[in-house]
């Protein structure tokens, strides 16, 4: 890889073939480091050195219930790949350059794949900052809950045990940073859509409301009417991290269109349009940390909520409380909470014999870490229950440092609930354990 | 001749005075601000080997920056060069001398800064057998110090302060042998809530860098357990004229290259 950079020419040739799509970003990003004066600037020194790092991973996740879906990739197996991650970083006094790239095999469907977690350059102009290509963002103050965090997810990841940066999707971008008296902004452009990554109906049991229906998806087109923007406000105030948040794109989660409700032979995936206002704010109280947070989810192509396909304007928060109770011992709390804004609308318009989500959906968690030989081995619990679901999801983990290089985690993904048709309730077949092994160089 | 007899005593005096007339609270105060405030701000790539009683090595590669601010407050930024699954992670704290110390935690995989709880400052340092306050200081109002004697530590002519804690702590009481010359704490045993010797500090390298009498090489056992932390400070720089802008969100997500060679 390091001569790959270091030669000019031939940059695009070294690439493996993989899909075209996914490629585009890399051989730009990499013509940009060309373009960037960043080896002249450099110290020699600088130059010389060429960081190269990454892990080497096997990564494995079965479930534990005997159950399996139909289908081709049906089996105990949820989740199973061998995983090469080379991260690439390369900074000079005008910018830098960092490429974060996966090369794996995916062991249930048996065939190796590439993924570009992230590649992007950092240029600064006077005060601000601009990144330019695919990057993680991650906002807000909820710990699994997400009100202001609109990237996108992968829950397929998270509910199979992965580790959890996998939780993250990321997206192409160009941000902004800026910073004046005191106060931060970023302002994020996003001109290609990602959608959430829902866990496949290939390989997991869940709830569908339209059994066996041809389905078909409709993602927003890429179009300048389409970018999506974000917005964060930053500071500190009274020694509390406080921020403001702009949204405005589309719901990452599908919406299900059925062609007609009574006999439905098409069901159209689609992502409406949504504008979020949110604040958040974070900071030392009663012996630990307390966070909070808001936001007005305003969905605009259904303000009168009587489309139940579409989701409904809702206002949503979030308390939290994070102590460390003993040495290597903390305890963090939440409350969540979604009240839908328009339930009569919404309750009159859906179809009978459809499960109705509840008007003030609330949920709790829980995580306990604990620390032990010289914080070489945590054993830890995160727990989800929703008490107007009446569903659970518990993710008890164990992990622990080889050495300086080689980690080993157990983590269990155990769901459950009163009914299958709710967020956790659906997955109660899918309880699984997952194993993984990375070594980091 | 009377001149000098007189200069002599009068120094003579001013020794004797660190010692006995200084009251130990003042010793403290000084000691801790030559051990962990010289100079305005500081730079050090900081190196600490943890090992375990049967050899086992870990290494812990972090480059520290540390700004003094008015009234006692300090800001530390600390960027963890390795091991390898913590390359990358930043950990900053916001010190005060009178309530609990801001912490965040930057984790550059998820690019995620956390706030952390800092409840217990005597809690493990990264899993050092040094805690957060051996890092970054413990509030000398924290303990009543009393000077027990004076006496030389390998050639070292040193003041012994007992501070028995005032507020919570791991330990019931601590035992400072504080060089005259330097103010640097030169050893330290602490005992343990039944009164038994369990953590062992030793200065093992004191140098002078830019007039600040350094600590660059330094030791804390765990006696019971047999693990030691072994830490050198290394490149050390004091008074680089560290911006505020170092010590803020921003630069967790975006470190300060420039200071982190």
């Amino acid at each position: 890889m390091a001569q790959v950079i270091r030669g000019s020419g031939t940059i695009c040739a070294q690439h493996p073939p993989g899909r075209p799509g996914k490629w585009f970003l890399t051989p730009f990003l990499l013509l940009c480091v060309h373009a960037l004066p960043l080896t002249p600037y450099a110290s020699p020194a600088v130059a010389e050195e060429l960081p190269l790092h990454g892990f080497l991973q096997a990564n494995y996740s079965a479930r534990v219930t005997g159950l399996q879906p139909p289908g081709p990739e049906s089996g105990d197996l949820l989740f199973g790949e061998e995983r090469l991650q080379v991260r690439l970083d390369k900074s000079g006094e005008k910018g830098r350059l960092f490429l974060r790239t996966d090369f794996f095999h995916d062991a249930v469907a048996n065939r190796p794949d590439l993924e570009v977690r992230e590649a992007y350059v950092d240029t600064s102009m006077g005060g601000s900052d601009v990144r330019v290509g695919r990057q993680l963002l991650i906002w807000g103050v909820g710990d699994y809950l997400f009100i202001n965090d609109i990237f996108a997810k992968d829950w397929g990841a998270f509910f199979s045990g992965r580790p959890v940066e996998y939780l993250r999707v990321p997206q192409d971008t160009a941000k902004l940073d800026l910073s004046a008296g005191g106060i931060s902004a970023e302002i994020v452009a996003m001109p290609f859509f990602q959608a959430d990554k829902l866990p496949s109906r290939d390989r997991f049991y869940q709830f569908d409301p339209f059994p066996g229906v041809v389905r078909t998806e409709h993602k927003p087109d890429m179009r300048y009417g389409n970018t999506e923007w974000a917005a964060r406000i930053y500071g500190s105030a009274g020694g509390f991290d406080t921020a403001l948040y702009l949204y405005h794109g589309f719901f990452r989660m599908p919406a299900l269109q059925a062609n007609q409700m009574t006999a439905p032979t098409l069901v159209t995936a689609t992502f409406p349009r949504l504008a979020v206002y949110g604040a958040s704010t974070r900071g030392n109280a009663l012996g630990g940390v307390v966070s909070a947070e808001v936001g007005y989810y305003d969905s605009l192509s259904d303000r009168s909520g009587r489309d139940s396909a579409i989701p409904n304007s809702s206002f949503r928060y979030l308390t939290g409380y994070q102590r460390q109770l003993w040495e290597d011992f903390t305890i963090g709390l939440q409350y969540y909470g979604e009240l839908m804004l328009h339930y009569d609308a919404y309750r009159s318009s859906a179809p009978s014999g459809f499960p109705l989500q509840d008007q003030h959906r609330q949920l709790m968690t829980l995580r306990l870490t604990q620390l032990f030989w010289n914080q070489t081995l945590r054993v830890g619990l995160f727990a989800f229950y929703s008490p107007t679901d009446q569903d659970y999801y518990l993710i008890p983990e164990v992990r622990y440092s080889v050495s300086d290089n080689l980690w080993v985690a157990v983590v269990g993904n155990i769901f459950g609930g009163r009914k299958t048709t709710t967020f956790f309730g659906q997955f109660d077949a899918d309880d699984n354990l997952a194993v993984t092994v990375r070594y980091e160089f | 001749m009377a001149r000098h007899v007189l200069l002599m005593m009068f120094a003579l005096v001013l020794a004797t005075s660190v010692a006995v007339g200084e009251d130990a609270a003042s010793v403290v105060r000084r000691s801790q601000e030559a051990f962990h405030s010289a100079g305005m701000d500081l730079r050090a790539r900081v190196k600490m080997t943890l090992l375990t009683k049967e050899g086992q090595q870990r290494l812990r590669d972090l480059t520290m920056l540390r700004k003094n601010e008015a009234g006692g407050d300090q800001r530390y930024y600390l960027y963890f060069h390795g091991p390898a699954d913590v390359r990358g992670t930043v950990f900053m704290v916001y010190k005060y001398p009178m309530k609990e110390d801001d912490r965040w935690l930057f984790l550059p995989a998820l690019n995620l800064v956390q706030r952390v709880a800092a409840r217990d400052s005597r809690s493990s340092f990264v899993g050092s057998d040094f805690s957060y306050e051996d890092v970054s200081g413990r509030d000398v109002e924290a303990d009543t110090h009393k000077v027990l004697r004076t006496e030389a530590l390998e050639n070292r002519q040193t003041v012994v302060i007992e501070s028995v804690p005032a507020r919570e702590a791991d330990y019931s009481k601590k035992l400072s042998w504080i060089e005259q010359a330097t103010s640097l704490p030169l050893k330290e045993e602490y005992y343990d809530l039944q009164g038994a010797l369990y953590k062992i500090f030793t200065a093992d390298e004191i140098r002078e860098v830019q007039g600040f009498p350094t600590a660059t090489k330094r030791t804390m056992t765990n006696v019971k357990t047999g693990h030691k932390t072994e830490v050198t400070f290394e490149n050390v720089a004091y008074n680089l004229g560290l911006g505020e802008e170092i010590f803020t969100e921003r630069a967790l997500r975006k470190p300060p290259e420039k200071w982190l060679k």
